[in-house]
């Protein structure tokens, strides 16, 4: 027995509509009746019957009229109508289907007959009632993600915005709503004016592959922004996803140092498809392979930070991708493909790499795809880009102004810690020394690897002349770090108030008897490293010497009260 | 003619569903019966060939639900003359339909 509910009769026979009545409401439903098609459409609209007896043929509106009206009114609402006309009446029948007739019932009517259709019309209109809510459901659930997206969107907006995405050596094509399909592109200035730039793609899709995107980008932009290498980049990406993502989610990733002023590119690749590194001198392309896992698979003791080094020049250009690139597809359902992908690299001019790329991959797919990312980063001129200062603290805290410190690194401690981050946290402590950030660390950096490359590990600079010795010599530098058994590198900080400000000195020195005499004199840009990198040191630093004694190297930076 | 004047099985049933209310079905069946006679005479006379179809199909229609299957059988018969608009044969109908609801309504009358 279906449930009760209201039933509209029309029909203009009094004797039938008695009839009707009698039976439908005995069968425990509701009963409204109507003498006529207009009749019936007004008592549908006071009352809502949830089905309707329909007589065809009725004076004033006939059933067909009465019908159209109705099932209008309905709207969404499945209101089964059942036309009170003998199945032998074939054109009425049709009449009655056009006009949106469910069912038929023929006279004589049959008690029986009449509780079968009513109550097979009754669970249809329930599972479509049923249809119905669960469709309004899925609107409302949807409607409700795409709210959560949005905010979760804000909410990583704020922090991804720390980075330099805009810089203008740096393209990339990407949907807004990238971060739900696990694509994640950050780039951020390092204090010494270089570049990081990671693009990662999450296993998997929606919430649970943005929310790894949220830690990742915090120790980016941290790390990044305090100097750390960035193989202590990895490292720490590497085990807080380890940490936090559960088994089977991880984070195919590259990951770019651009290091603009020794002219370096540093890359880590772990997973994501090979980018291509391209020379504007000549053309030549260094596909940059993945060599490792993912991020958030492997133990911190087992994980490879180890990088990638290739000389680079101004104009050259690094192209990165993720998967969704080779694999978007047409509207065939053909995919795009990793040699379609190649083929065009090769065959663009070397100034419209990234638009041909772009543009092919829009002729191929038609339009636009949300789960594609591609970027590309030009070598340019330090100069070129806006230089990061530090914020200064707002807090009224004292700085301290008069003190000096002095740390010995030695052999084990060379292998395996950058102490740059820790000296120059330490050294930001004084608040006038953060609009210097970025140049206290470029000098930190070109002192440090200078003391450790050539002092302690005994490299010649000289090797870094062509390509092939850029290579074998930070292969070299490796191997002479791991082997490394003795030796130190000597940073003394001296600051000292003055009259019109502060005056920091940096004093370096290392077991190898320090920086030759002749090396400092040299000042011509010529000369491929360790000019370049002393010349810097020379436009930097208020003065810069060398003290005869130790063979140490001096500098000094100053700086004035506002 | 084979068809019965009125279907005993069908009374039966009508009673059944009707209960109390049966005597009224009975009633507003012979009332609504006259008022369609007297539609089907008018409709005849004025030579208003839809007018008689639709008459005759409603009178049809309610005279099968009470057992009048030689009734229903008549009316059937002028129906057709008035969806074919052919209403020579419509009077001599007219007139077998008339007699055939008095005997019907001399039947159901009658006490049981």
């Amino acid at each position: 027995m279906s449930e009760a509910c209201t039933v509209l009769i029309a029909e203009d026979n009094a004797a039938d509509r008695l009839l009707l009545s009698t039976i439908v409401s005995k069968q425990g439903h509701r009963v409204l009746v109507a003498g006529n098609g207009a009749e019936a459409v007004e008592l549908f609209q006071q009352e809502r019957p949830q089905l309707v007896l329909m007589d065809a043929l009725m004076p004033v509106m006939d059933g067909f009229e009465a019908t159209r009206q109705i099932k209008q009114l309905a709207g969404d609402e499945l209101v089964p109508v059942i036309f009170l006309t003998s199945l032998s009446e074939t054109e009425a029948l049709v009449r009655a289907l056009d006009a949106g007739g469910d069912d038929f019932l023929s006279k004589p009517y049959n008690k029986v007959i009449l509780q079968a259709k009513l109550g097979a019309m009754l669970r249809m209109r329930a599972l479509h009632s049923t249809v119905l809510q669960q469709r309004d459901l899925i609107v409302k659930h949807n409607e409700h993600l795409l709210t959560e997206q949005r905010v979760a969107k804000a909410v990583f907006d704020r922090i991804a915005h720390a980075g330099c995405l805009h810089a203008p050596n740096i393209r990339y094509l990407q949907s807004p709503f990238a971060l739900f399909n696990g694509d994640l592109l950050l780039a951020a200035f390092t204090p010494s004016g270089g570049m990081n730039i990671f693009l990662g793609d999450f296993t998997g899709h929606g919430l649970p592959a943005a929310v790894g995107a949220m830690p990742l980008a915090e120790v980016f932009y941290g790390m990044t922004a305090k100097g750390f290498s960035i193989a202590d980049v990895l490292r720490e990406m590497n085990q807080k996803l380890k940490r936090i993502l559960p088994v089977g989610v991880f984070c195919c990733a590259t990951l770019l140092h651009l290091n603009l002023h020794q002219r370096v590119l540093e890359v880590w690749n772990g997973g994501l498809p090979a980018g291509v590194l391209r020379r504007k001198r000549d053309g030549t392309q260094h596909a940059l392979i993945s060599r490792n896992l993912p991020l958030g698979i492997v133990e911190a003791e087992r994980f490879n930070d180890h990088c990638e080094v290739f000389a680079i020049e101004e104009g050259d250009r690094i192209l990165l991708w993720s998967d969704g690139v080779p694999e978007c597809s047409n509207v065939q359902g053909e995919m795009f493909g990793e040699e379609r992908l190649r083929e065009l690299i090769a065959a663009s001019r070397h100034e419209n790499l990234y638009d041909s790329v772009r543009d092919g991959l829009q002729a191929f797919s038609g339009e636009q795809q949300d789960d594609m990312s591609l970027v590309e980063i030009a070598v340019v001129d330090e100069a070129s880009l806006p230089r990061q200062s530090m914020p200064v603290s707002g807090s009224t805290k004292q700085s301290p102004l008069d003190w000096s410190a002095s740390f010995d690194f030695r052999a084990s401690t060379l292998q395996a810690f950058n102490p740059l981050p820790f000296l120059m946290q330490w050294l930001l402590e004084v608040q006038e020394l953060r609009p210097l950030a970025g140049t206290l660390h470029t000098i930190l950096t070109e002192v440090f690897s200078n003391a450790l490359e050539h002092g302690v590990l005994g490299l010649d600079s000289a090797l870094k002349a062509d390509a092939n010795g850029f290579a074998a010599y930070y292969h070299e530098r490796q191997q002479r770090l791991e082997q490394l058994k003795e030796g130190w590198v000597r940073l003394s900080f001296d600051h000292r108030p003055d009259q019109q400000g502060g005056a920091l000195t940096i004093r370096v020195s290392d077991s190898g008897g320090g920086i030759p005499q002749h090396v400092l004199q040299m000042n011509t840009p010529s000369t491929p490293f360790s000019g370049r990198g002393l010349r810097l040191l020379h436009e930097l630093a208020d003065q810069c010497w060398r003290e005869e004694g130790d063979g140490s190297l001096n500098i000094r930076v100053r700086w004035q009260h506002e | 003619m084979s068809e019965p004047r009125l279907d005993e099985s069908v009374l039966m049933s009508l009673k059944e569903v009707m209960e109390d209310e049966y005597p009224l079905l009975l009633e507003t069946f012979l009332c609504d019966s006259q008022e369609r006679i007297r539609l089907l005479q008018q409709a005849i006379a004025n030579e208003d060939a839809p007018a008689v179809r639709n008459a005759a199909h409603s009178f049809k229609g309610s005279c099968s639900n009470m057992g009048a299957a030689l009734l229903a059988g008549f009316c059937k018969q002028l129906e057709e003359a008035g969806r074919t608009a052919q209403l020579a044969q419509a009077p001599a109908l007219l007139s077998a339909i008339e007699a055939e609801f008095a005997a019907v309504r001399e039947l159901m009358q009658a006490p049981h």
